[in-house]
């Protein structure tokens, strides 16, 4: 309510400041280019927002009744309806303000990190708004960063642009890094090794829990653990296993997400396993 | 002239994008086309032509979770403000009704059903075979007959749910089907638009339109075709969302419409855009007494509207009088 009484009242405002003054001589000779008090002739009171302000496209603003409605009811459907994916993103976007926060600042903290705020690359194909060129990539030699990743995304069928545009996230920095970490996502499993079967995506998210700090990671992993199937969970839980690996591997390794994956395409894949201080994943098949 | 200053007042001081009596939280663009008067989708300004497949594409979304929805969204509350429509609308045995916008058949269903209770139409007779005599037989003997009489010639008056989304008829007719044969028997579903009926002249002792009404492009153009299908005599009835009056209540419908059902509707339906446009499309309609001034050009007699508790939604109907040669 306040919100929308201050758009009111600013409206009202600019609609009397944009009322011409009487052009006489001493105004005439005060207008000079570049002088901060003329009348801006274009402006128009009817375009500005009136009520909540969209400060990124796919904006949705919500209020603290509406965020914590959405956070609880999104924490509701992932559970009981786990294909979801789009309850899936709004859980983590009502809930992540405190975790990307700290997050940015760690980016900001890193020379990488810093430079990919500045430019915001985005992991999307060329024809989806991006830069990744699939078929590039699959050229690329075996074992490279970026071959690894097209095949990933080839076994399963996915596609960059299949993610979710952030939208409940306020800030457009730490949108970004929303959806940043939303399309790392993917590398994530080409750089644990890891594949998209329940037990493979429960060690990515004790990754990006630690890496992260998200809500919607934690409860993820911790939860997802106990979907798991008998023999995945013998594997998970044993000296050396899944759940080991994830641990140790979420607490030693460097932020991914300050990894700028579009200029290294190229670099062996063992080699950005060691620059980021990723262990080989174990091989218990 | 009253009402249509207070209406005239209400539009010229606050911007086009406000709601009755409190702002709201939702920024639209106005979408301004060269040429063309602009119609309202919900709060955007877009042409005639594109409002329908905007609305067409609306509903083939939510079609699905639609009446969950409802249902949640009101707590219930629509089941009784459709009751209450189907009592007041009142169709006979043997009536020819003509619902529109009708879509997932609540309302048909409720008019064969009311149609099918009404006292003048005596049960048949059950005649008790000489068996045991004991009361299981005598039900089931009861029940037997009774289908049999149904299934003869099924009384209650026959619907024509029109409706312009197939996916919303399709969850119609599941529906139908699972009440019964001889309720889907009585329904017939076609798919057109109110502005332009497939049906005669004169063919109908009954027409309802159940919050259907604000969806529609050409409100004069739906009266009209609704003048035309009806038989002399033939009543008009619509059950729609209205303006309302009381202010506190006024505050928390606006409260409760703008930020809480859209995201419900993203948790139920998965779909934020919707629900949004549908809770605006309620504030873009006229006026109670506006809506009946309309269905008096229309050609309506004995216009009257009445407002549902808790003042939210209300009934406006008329009578379509012979035409004077």
């Amino acid at each position: 309510l306040s919100r929308r009484l201050f758009a009111q009242s600013g409206r009202l405002l600019s609609l009397a400041a944009s009322q011409r003054r009487p052009m006489t001589s001493s105004n005439a000779s005060s207008q000079e280019p570049g002088d901060t008090l003329a009348i801006d002739d274009d402006f128009d009171p009817d375009l500005l927002p009136l009520g909540d302000i969209r400060r990124y496209p796919n904006h949705r603003p919500l209020d603290c009744g509406q965020r914590a409605f959405l956070a609880v009811g999104s924490g509701v459907a992932c559970l009981a309806a786990p294909w979801r994916d789009d309850m899936i993103s709004a859980f983590g976007e009502t809930t992540g303000e405190w975790a990307l926060r700290r997050l940015r600042d760690d980016m900001l903290a890193n020379e990488e990190g810093r430079r990919i705020l500045a430019e915001r690359p985005r992991i999307r194909t060329v024809e989806g708004g991006g830069s990744i060129d699939l078929e590039a990539l699959r050229r690329l030699p075996e074992g490279s960063l970026g071959r690894a990743y097209a095949d990933f995304l080839d076994r399963y069928g996915y596609s960059p642009d299949h993610r979710r545009t952030v939208c409940f996230v306020d800030d457009p920095e730490l949108a970004y890094v929303m959806q940043r970490y939303r399309e790392i996502h993917d590398l994530n499993h080409v750089l644990l090794g890891q594949g998209t079967d329940f037990l493979g995506e429960v060690v990515v998210k004790w990754f990006e829990a630690f890496q992260t700090g998200l809500p919607m990671c934690v409860t993820g992993a911790f939860l997802g653990s106990l979907r798991l199937r008998p023999k995945q969970t013998r594997r998970y839980l044993q000296e050396g296993g899944y759940l080991a690996y994830a641990l140790r591997t979420g607490s030693d390794a460097d932020l991914t997400i300050n990894y700028y994956f579009e200029r290294n395409w190229h670099q062996p894949l063992a080699e950005v396993r060691q620059q980021l201080r990723i262990e080989e994943p174990p091989n218990l098949k | 002239p009253k009402m249509q200053c207070r209406q005239l007042l209400r539009c010229i001081s606050r911007s086009p994008a406000t709601s009755s009596s409190s702002c709201f939280g939702v920024t639209r663009r106005q979408v301004h086309q060269p040429g063309g008067f602009d119609t309202s989708f919900g709060f955007e300004e877009v042409e005639p032509g594109q409002k329908q497949d905007r609305v067409n594409q609306v509903f083939n979304r939510v079609s699905n979770s639609y009446d969950l929805m409802n249902d949640l969204m009101s707590a219930g509350l629509h089941r009784c403000w459709k009751r209450r429509f189907v009592a007041s609308a009142n169709p006979r045995p043997g009536w020819r009704v003509v619902d529109v916008a009708g879509g997932t058949g609540d309302i048909a269903l409720g008019l064969l059903e009311w149609s099918r209770r009404l006292p003048g139409r005596a049960p048949p007779p059950v005649r008790v075979a000489p068996g045991d005599g004991s009361v299981d037989s005598f039900r089931e003997a009861a029940e037997r007959q009774t289908a049999a009489a149904e299934a003869e010639a099924p009384a209650g008056c026959t619907v024509s749910v029109v409706d312009p989304s197939p996916s919303m008829m399709q969850v119609g007719s599941a529906k139908a089907s699972a009440k019964g044969s001889t309720f889907a028997s009585s329904i017939q579903w076609l798919e057109g638009r109110a502005e332009s009926l497939p049906l005669d002249e004169a063919s109908s002792d009954l027409y309802t339109i159940a919050f259907g009404m604000r969806n529609c492009t050409d409100l004069p153009g739906v009266l009209r075709e609704a003048h035309r299908v009806l038989k002399p005599y033939g009543r008009f009835a619509c059950l729609e969302f209205c303006s309302v009056e009381n202010p506190l209540l006024s505050i928390l419908y606006d409260e409760y419409s703008f930020r809480v059902i859209p995201p419900m509707g993203l948790l139920v339906a998965g779909d934020w855009d919707s629900y949004e446009y549908l809770v605006e499309s309620i504030r873009r309609f006229p006026h109670q007494t506006l809506f009946a001034n309309m269905m008096r050009e229309a050609g309506f007699s004995a216009v009257n509207y009445e407002v549902l508790w808790p003042g939210v939604c209300c009934i406006h109907s008329g009578y379509k009088l012979p035409s004077v040669k």
